[in-house]
Order: C-alpha cells, then sequence, then structure tokens
C-alpha cells in the first residue's frame, strides 16, 4: 500500500508573532510611501512645482501644509518628494548589496590575500563617518542627485561586504558543502548554489532597515546642497528651504514627517524580518 | 562472481585504490602536527574495506584528504593511486572530474549533508550535469527518478520535488547514497554512513549498500567506530589507531584471530547479551592527543602486553600472509580468547 504523504495543515487561529502591531504599522507606512512615489497625482491636487498660491502661508484647508517662499504648495512637494528619495534608496540599497555581497562572498570563500585586501578595504571604508565620506565623495563628482546616489553606494557597499563574509565564513564550513565538493561542484556553483542561498537572511533584513538609512543619508546630502538641485521637491532640500524661514514652521515640516516616518516604517519591517527569519533573536 | 572477487588477495590484481606512505599534518604556530601517520591501503575493485578506528584516530581525515577534501590548512603527502592516477597533489580543478561520477562519497550526517534550501530533485539532478553536459532536462529527471527508486524511496515522482526538511534522517541518507552512485561511480566511500541513524533505519541503509555494492559492482570504503558494522558488511579490514593502521585483515581471519592488542581490545569491548551482570570491558587509558604520540608503539601505554621495546622502537609491520599487524609481539601474542581477553585485560587495567 501506497503511503500518504500528510501534509498537517496549519490552522492559524492567531496572527503569527512576527505580526506584531510595530510591523503593520510600518507596512502601512511604507505602503502609503510607495503609493506616493507611484501615483503622487492622486494625493494631491498641486503640482510640485506649481506656484499655487500666495507666498508662506500657513497650512489651510485649501493648502494641507501651507505654501512655501515660492508660493509652492507644501504638501505637493512632501507626496512628489518620495519619487525622489525611495525609488533612489531602493536602487542605491541594491547596488550596495550586489557590490558587497560579490566583494564579501570572495573574500569570504578565498580568503587569502584577496580575501585580506578586500577586508582592508571595507575597514578603510567603514573608518570614516558616513555622512562625511559621501559629502566628499558627492562633492568631489559635483551636486546632483545621481551623483549622491554613487557616493551613498560608495558608502553603503562595506557593510554588506563585512556580513556576507561573515555568513559565507560560517556556511562554507557546513557539509552539505563538503558534499558539494565531493560530487564535483566547482567553486563558482558551490558559492552560488550552496553557500549564498544560506546568507541572504541577515543581508535582507539589514537591506529593509538601510532603506531607511539611506533615504536619511540621501536627504542630508541634499540638505547641505550636494544632493538635489532647486526646483527638484526633496526632502532633505526642502527642510533646508525651511531653515531660512524658521517661523513659517509649516515648510519644513512635511519633509520632516515624511523622513522620520519612512525611516521608522522601515525599521519596523525590518525587526518584523528579523523576528520572522530568526525567531530566537527576539527579545 | 562477487563471490569470487572477495576471495581474491588484493595483490593480485591492480587496486582500484592504492594509498601508500599517506601523511595528513597541520600546520599550527608550533610545527606541523601529524594526524595521519603514514597509512597504507589497498582497496580492490568490488571489494569492500573497512576502516574501523576511535574517534580522531585519522579513519575519516586519511580518506578525506586521500580524495582532496582535506581542511585548508592540512598538509598531504604520500601517495594515492585511484585506477593508476596519482591523486595527491592533484588541482582540484582535476579532482572534480573524478569526485562525484567515479568516486562518490557519503558523509556521517544526512541531515546537515543536503542543501537546504535545494529540492532533493535539484540536488540529484545537479550531481548528474556536473559531469554530463548533454544531458536534457528530461533526460535527468527521468534518472533522478530511476534512482530515487534504486534506494528505494516510495513516491519517488512526488519526493523529488520536496525539500530536505521533509525526508526522515533514514530517507536523507538514501537521498545522499543516490547523489553518490547518480554517476556510477567505480569507488563509493561512506563516512559512518549509519552513525546519526536509528538501528532499524541502520540495517536498511546497510543491506541497501550492499545491495547497491552488488548491482553496480563498486568498490565499498566503510569507514565506521562500529565493528558490527564491519563484521556484517566488510571483506577486508583496516583498523586505525593513533594516525597508523596497526592490523588489516581478510574480515573473518581479524574476528577470528586478531594479532594486535588494540584490535583485541577493541573486540573485547563490544558488549555481549549473554554475559549479564558482567562488567562492560573498555581498553584502559585514552587515545593520545593530536601531536602528542608516545614514543614507540603508539599504543604501549595502553597495552598489557608492553614491554620495553614498546617504549622505544617503533614496531614493524608483521605479515601472516594477507593479515598484517604492526605490533611486536604479533607472532607471540597468547592465542585469542575473547573471553579471557576480557577478564585478563580487566585484571591488569
Amino acid at each position: 500500500m501506497a503511503m500518504a504523504i500528510i501534509r498537517p495543515k496549519t490552522m492559524r487561529r492567531r496572527l503569527p508573532s512576527w505580526v506584531s502591531p510595530s510591523f503593520v504599522i510600518g507596512g502601512a507606512v511604507v505602503l502609503f510611501w510607495l503609493f506616493a512615489t507611484l501615483f503622487p497625482h492622486w494625493l494631491s491636487a498641486f503640482s510640485p512645482l506649481d506656484l499655487a498660491g500666495r507666498r508662506l502661508q500657513p497650512p489651510s484647508p485649501d493648502h494641507l501644509l501651507g505654501t512655501d517662499a515660492l508660493g509652492r504648495d507644501v504638501f505637493a512637494r512632501t507626496v512628489y518628494g518620495a519619487r525622489q528619495s525611495l525609488p533612489i534608496a531602493v536602487l542605491v540599497v541594491i547596488s550596495a548589496v550586489l557590490i558587497g555581497t560579490a566583494a564579501g562572498a570572495i573574500a569570504g570563500y578565498r580568503g587569502g590575500f584577496v580575501g585580506a585586501a578586500i577586508m582592508r578595504l571595507v575597514d578603510i571604508t567603514l573608518s570614516f563617518p558616513a555622512i562625511l565620506l559621501a559629502m566628499a565623495v558627492a562633492a568631489s563628482l559635483g551636486p546632483g542627485l545621481g551623483n549622491a546616489a554613487i557616493a551613498m553606494v560608495v558608502v553603503w557597499w562595506p557593510i554588506y561586504a563585512r556580513l556576507v563574509r561573515a555568513q559565507v565564513l560560517e556556511v562554507r564550513e557546513r557539509e552539505h558543502v563538503e558534499a558539494a565538493v565531493a560530487a564535483g561542484a566547482s567553486d563558482f556553483r558551490i558559492l552560488t548554489k550552496h553557500i549564498l542561498p544560506l546568507c541572504w537572511t541577515p543581508v535582507l533584513i539589514s537591506a529593509t532597515m538601510d532603506l531607511g538609512q539611506v533615504i536619511l543619508l540621501g536627504a542630508s546630502l541634499s540638505f547641505i546642497g550636494l544632493g538635489a538641485r532647486p526646483p527638484t521637491p526633496e526632502w532633505g532640500a526642502m527642510i533646508s528651504d525651511g531653515t531660512v524661514y524658521f517661523y513659517n514652521w509649516w515648510i519644513a515640516f512635511g519633509a520632516g514627517m515624511a523622513i522620520l516616518t519612512i525611516v521608522l516604517g522601515f525599521n519596523f519591517i525590518g525587526d518584523g524580518l528579523r523576528d520572522y527569519f530568526d525567531p530566537r533573536s527576539s527579545k | 562472481m562477487t563471490a569470487a572477487a572477495m576471495t581474491i588477495a588484493p595483490a593480485a590484481a591492480e587496486p582500484l585504490l592504492r594509498v601508500r606512505d599517506l601523511k595528513v599534518g597541520f600546520s599550527t604556530g608550533s610545527g606541523t602536527l601529524l594526524a595521519v601517520r603514514g597509512i597504507d591501503l589497498d582497496v580492490s575493485r568490488g571489494g569492500v574495506l573497512g576502516i574501523v578506528g576511535e574517534s580522531g584516530s585519522g579513519k575519516s581525515l586519511s580518506m578525506l584528504a586521500a580524495l582532496g577534501l582535506q581542511a585548508r590548512n592540512a598538509v598531504v603527502s604520500g601517495s594515492v593511486h585511484f585506477d593508476s592516477q596519482q591523486l595527491v597533489g592533484r588541482q582540484r580543478k582535476h579532482m572534480r572530474s573524478l569526485l562525484g561520477s567515479r568516486i562518490g562519497m557519503i558523509f556521517q550526517d544526512p541531515l546537515s549533508s543536503l542543501n537546504p534550501v535545494m529540492t532533493v530533485g535539484d540536488q540529484i539532478r545537479e550531481v548528474l550535469f556536473l559531469h554530463d553536459r548533454r544531458l536534457t532536462g528530461k533526460g535527468a529527471t527521468a534518472r533522478v527518478l530511476d534512482l530515487l527508486e534504486l534506494v528505494a524511496i516510495p513516491q519517488a515522482d512526488r519526493r523529488i520535488n520536496q525539500y530536505p526538511h521533509e525526508f526522515s534522517g533514514g530517507m536523507r541518507q538514501r537521498v545522499m547514497i543516490a547523489m553518490a552512485i547518480a554517476n556510477d561511480p567505480e569507488l563509493l566511500v561512506a563516512d559512518e554512513p549509519t552513525t546519526a541513524l536509528d538501528v532499524t533505519v541502520q540495517a536498511q541503509i546497510m543491506r541497501m549498500l550492499r545491495e547497491l555494492k552488488e548491482k553496480l559492482g563498486l568498490a565499498l570504503i566503510l569507514i565506521t567506530h562500529d565493528l558490527g558494522v564491519v563484521a556484517g558488511h566488510a571483506d577486508r579490514v583496516a583498523v586505525v589507531y593513533a594516525g597508523q593502521v596497526v592490523e588489516e585483515a581478510e574480515v573473518h581471519d581479524l574476528f577470528a584471530d586478531p594479532r594486535h592488542p588494540y584490535t583485541r581490545g577493541l573486540i573485547a569491548s563490544i558488549p555481549k547479551l549473554t554475559a549479564t551482570g558482567s562488567k562492560l570491558y573498555s581498553i584502559p587509558g585514552a587515545p593520545p592527543r593530536l601531536g602528542a604520540y608516545p614514543e614507540g608503539c603508539a599504543f604501549h601505554p595502553r597495552c598489557i602486553h608492553a614491554q620495553d621495546i614498546c617504549r622505544t622502537t617503533a614496531p614493524p609491520t608483521m605479515a601472516f600472509g594477507g593479515h598484517r599487524s604492526a605490533c611486536h609481539f604479533a607472532d607471540r601474542l597468547p592465542p585469542w580468547d575473547r573471553g579471557n581477553e576480557a577478564e585478563r585485560q580487566g585484571q591488569n587495567g
């Protein structure tokens, strides 16, 4: 008689523990900003570049967050700002993950001189405060969002290189890797098929949290004039504008809240992912 | 056919695997520590060689090193000929064409020897593709199903898409075996294939290995610390102590007339069902630490027959036909009697 393979149907009465309130809130916030990135015109009646009303109006039903020094709608600029920050943050993190993973994987798997050289480069890069190094790179490349993005990748890849190297060092000693060697697999195949797929968890968690951090760094670069150029609606640049009109608090308010919520949102999601992938480490 | 092959003395034909003076050391800050100190072994085509020894005796390490699978900091010397090709010192690139195709390997722990994020089917397919680039996807799947059937995994067409965590320990070891024999190897190295399994499953796996050996005509190296497994399944046995082969013989000769005190101690340590109430025997002392081998015979501090010569001079290997023993007194040991051995050693230890 053939044995039946029974798949237990897990009955979920309660939500799994990693779906915490903070994870839900973080998810909702990030979804909101994602929506704002894709369909900003549905959220705001004004264009971010329109001179929509009188200058420096405080918040009112017409202009939810008032108008800035040129009479542009602050709410519209905040909503459209997501279009600058979010895609660039995603691009920067993906690039940093790819570069860092490749470097960390080679350093961890090969070791030796090449590995040492890569890791010293990582150490050197990480020994600078991120914002300082990013400023230096961005300043030498010239202002602009593209150059700011390159600067952020330069600052960020070493974090993933370290993370992936540590994972590779651990996973490469596992028995299934030895079994793959005994099966005659090439180094490249072992690395890509048998080691790296087991290294993604911390990278994914870290990348989620870093999305928020990169948005913050990007805004910082724009704030000091090394990122987005006017009149681009960018959060860091908007806050920078707000400093000139200190008593018209609403000019910087939207952008500030945007950065605050999106950074928190990504952190909450990262926390939730960590609880999901590695329940032992929570609390 | 196989019965005839089993009775041929290993010297009669060119062995499939011939290991001579294999040494494996680890370089540390204070010099090189030798873990395998010159091992000679022969495996004939279609034969089964059991390698027995305590944990840390170097039995696994020597076979891994022979196949170029040693740890990165290990230093290997000596010669290993597989089908007349020297393996020691070969580049890994060149080892790859042999490993997984002509030489298969099964590991101790089937729980961790499978990639947890690849389906079982993909893992077996991978081994096939690694050594046959012309294989089509369809052909590979058919072969995988054949292999799973060969190792008696029920509902193979369904199991093929499952992940290792959906398999029991015994089933996983079957998958490992399927991977090891996927490319019809001539030599299968099984490193403690049953240690991590339940006793009932152990028997199934061992029976299957023997059947596969008959069916596919492969030679088998069985690395184990279980004398029972060796007695039941090996043709020849090599007993390893402190990185050296202390005794090597046909399996029947070894158990009927062990010529080395260590082998005698090992056999005497097997618990007997009939001897209820008697104290369980164990060899006194502990195996030497890596690199801290006693002078002379490495076994002398634990040996009840030890004389002065054992403390100063490493024993030569004496041969009695196909029976070799590295003991100064191999020809002068008292007649073997398992019951008395335990008693005698018990009194002295």
